[in-house]
């Protein structure tokens, strides 16, 4: 067991590094930012001062190197744009974000599981074909298309509700439903599917056979089951409640992690950039490895094999 | 001759309008072991699992079954409920699949308990644990705490027949118990299911591929061929001498302890259910068809004391290819 810890953690160590190498090079292929905070007309002797200054006159495999030691001191660099520690103005952000995320995953969570769900065991009924549609649309539909067509609704023609900003509690509904309505689709079909799997399974016509109301069979037979594959999804939801409102902070000016990361980008804020990047792929990683361990408590096949690895 | 426990009646099942089962009239008598037999598709498996309701809502179900004379296909749900695993248990094919995954032996068998016995608490556990002895599962104690993943195919399928008995019912549907399983095995399990219907009074139905474990394991034997029972009757007797071709046919497949290849293993296919023939759905495979078994289906009748047969043709010389093998013979190595 101890071995199967180790290298789960030792997989989403060597993940982060991967995702910061990867965002270290991108960066570094597309563009200078000393052109592009300076403007194209600087003087060179003045873009020549900005690269010195922030290292970039160095060989990229010296910046690399000295960017890692930084991180293992914690020092995830200065923002190239007003000096202050990157780190600081990522947190900054943070509660923006979180306080449109985290409401947005119990709507997903909320509406989607039921939802699919209740159109698994409904399979066929109108319900379960206007889930279906509902979910394709959620799908396809991009969150920013979503979002201009509530902002349409609600703000400019009802006029219930703000259409940007982050003034009071109704800014933020806006955003919420938007994030949270996408979400649910996916969920919903994915717990769709996972059910119907499960529901055609032989153990489920034994459960049946000995005498168990289908309401029994459905909550102590075929719930646990379908949990399993549909908390990969939801792990994936909770990884992505950092990174996940890029697109609908951008439409609803709303100052999180996103926008942060969106200017940040237009800017070639080197270190903001990599911080944020650092910071969603932790999220995603730890969620991931907290579903590994899900897995463990749903499902005693996978126990056996984690304690087989072990 | 006592009432039966269980009379099937006329029971048609259609899956799309494609028939899988056709007018099939069985009864199963207290106490009795009563053998299905027929190839891939006959319609053994959904018969019974129509009777017990457990088909998806696409089928279409007519007919009756009565169990001590009341009709099961109309019953209300919960007194359905009730039926099912308390006076009717069934086991299936795939002992692995058919438990649940993610629950224990223990927390399996102990639902039935508490549904069908009342038991709670402490009396669940010893009687849950008096089953898995009674079906002969080593360590019973420490197997209440396994997943099925955890055991082989024939423990699970213990577990299964240790589930079936929990509610102590009057018969117990075994619908190709063994298939899965190990030859050893195989056999053990069949021993398993004969000593505990003597022991317990139950009735059983063996649903099976092979007519000669069903000669060595039932009183009776019925014979399936796509969707209807072609030919019943004294498992010894119809062993010895079947009246149809298609009876015939499975038991010159059966392997001989000389010689273990399926000898004359009936030529072509199961007739597809959505293009059945006109006449007797065995004709264009049967050896002895003549001009009247294209006209009708026929029916099924008596043709001798406890004897029934479903052919157009009920007088033939049905002489074996070669000396038929003597069900303890066939038992050995099916
Ligand atoms: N759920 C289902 N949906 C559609 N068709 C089905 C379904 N279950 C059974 N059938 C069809 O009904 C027919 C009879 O099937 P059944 O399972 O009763 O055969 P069987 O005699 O038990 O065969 P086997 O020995 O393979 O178990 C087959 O043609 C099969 O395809
Ligand atoms: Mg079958």
């Amino acid at each position: 067991m101890i071995r199967f810890i180790l290298t789960r953690l030792l997989r989403a160590f060597v993940t982060i590094v991967l995702v910061v190498t990867f965002a270290f090079v991108v960066l570094r292929l597309s563009g200078d930012p000393a052109t592009i905070i300076l403007g194209p007309e600087a003087p060179p002797e003045a873009i020549a001062a900005f690269r010195a200054s922030w290292g970039l006159d160095q060989p990229v495999m010296v910046q690399y190197v000295q960017y890692f030691a930084a991180i293992f001191q914690g020092d995830l660099g200065m923002s190239m744009r007003d000096g202050r520690p990157a780190f600081d103005l990522v947190m900054e952000r943070i509660p923006a974000t979180l306080a449109l995320t985290i409401p947005a995953l119990f709507l997903k969570l909320a509406l989607g599981v039921p939802a699919g769900v209740y159109a698994a065991l409904h399979q066929g009924t109108a319900f379960d074909r206007t889930v279906m549609v509902a979910a394709v649309m959620g799908f396809a539909v991009p969150s920013f298309v979503l979002a201009l067509g509530l902002v349409l609704v609600f703000a400019v023609n009802l006029g219930w509700l703000p259409s940007g900003g982050r003034d009071t509690v109704w800014h933020a509904i806006l955003p919420i439903i938007t994030l949270g309505l996408g979400g649910a689709a996916a969920l919903a079909r994915f717990t769709r599917s996972a059910m119907l799997e499960v529901l055609g399974q032989p153990y489920i016509r034994t459960a049946s056979s000995k005498g168990l109301a289908w309401a029994v069979v459905v909550r102590s037979h075929a719930l646990p089951n379908a949990a399993i594959p549909t908390v990969t999804l939801i792990g994936f939801l909770v990884g992505s409640l950092i990174a996940g409102a890029i697109v609908v902070e951008s439409v609803f000016s709303w100052p999180g992690v996103g926008r942060l990361m969106v200017v940040a980008v237009a800017n070639r804020d080197l270190a903001v950039v990599q911080c944020i990047l650092l910071l969603v792929a932790t999220t995603m990683v730890t969620s991931n490895l907290i579903v590994d361990f899900l897995y463990g408590a749903l499902d005693p096949r996978l126990r056996h094999g984690a304690r087989a690895a072990a | 001759m006592k009432a039966p426990l269980v009379r099937i009646k006329g029971l048609n099942v259609a899956f799309d309008g494609a028939p899988a089962v056709r007018g099939v009239d069985l009864a199963v008598h207290p106490g009795e072991a009563l053998g299905l037999v027929g190839e891939s598709g006959s319609g053994k498996s959904v018969t019974w699992l129509a009777a017990l309701r457990l088909l998806p809502g696409k089928a279409a179900v007519q007919g009756r079954v009565t169990l001590d004379g009341r009709d099961l296909l109309s019953l209300p749900t919960p007194e359905m409920e009730r039926i099912r695993g308390g006076r009717i248990g069934i086991i299936f094919q795939d002992p692995s699949s058919a438990l649940n995954p993610v629950l224990t032996i223990r927390r399996q068998i102990s639902e039935v308990l508490a549904l069908h016995r009342g038991l709670s608490g402490s009396a669940i556990r010893a009687e849950a644990k008096r089953l898995l002895d009674l079906v002969g599962m080593p360590d019973a104690e420490g197997r209440l705490n396994s997943y099925p993943h955890e055991m082989s195919g024939g423990q699970n399928q213990r577990v299964m027949i240790a589930m079936a008995l929990a509610g102590q019912p009057d018969l117990l549907v075994a619908d190709e118990p063994t298939t899965a399983l190990d030859v050893t095995i195989q056999a053990q399990i069949l021993d398993l299911l004969q000593l505990i219907r003597r022991e317990m009074g139950m009735a059983l139905v063996l649903i099976s591929h092979d007519l000669g474990v069903v000669a060595e394991n039932c009183d009776r034997v019925a014979v399936m061929y796509a969707g209807r029972i072609v030919e019943s009757g004294p498992a010894a007797a119809l062993f010895d001498a079947p009246r149809h071709p298609y009876a015939r046919g499975l038991i010159d497949a059966l392997p001989t302890l000389e010689d273990t290849r399926r000898l004359a293993a009936i030529p072509g296919v199961v007739p597809d259910p959505r293009d059945m023939p006109r006449g007797c759905a065995f004709g264009p495979r049967c050896a002895h068809a003549g001009p009247e078994c294209l006209l009708d289906s026929p029916p099924l009748r008596a043709v001798a004391p406890g004897r029934r047969l479903a052919c157009a043709r009920p007088d033939l010389d049905l002489t074996p290819a070669r000396p038929t093998p003597a069900p303890h013979l066939a038992e050995v190595t099916s």
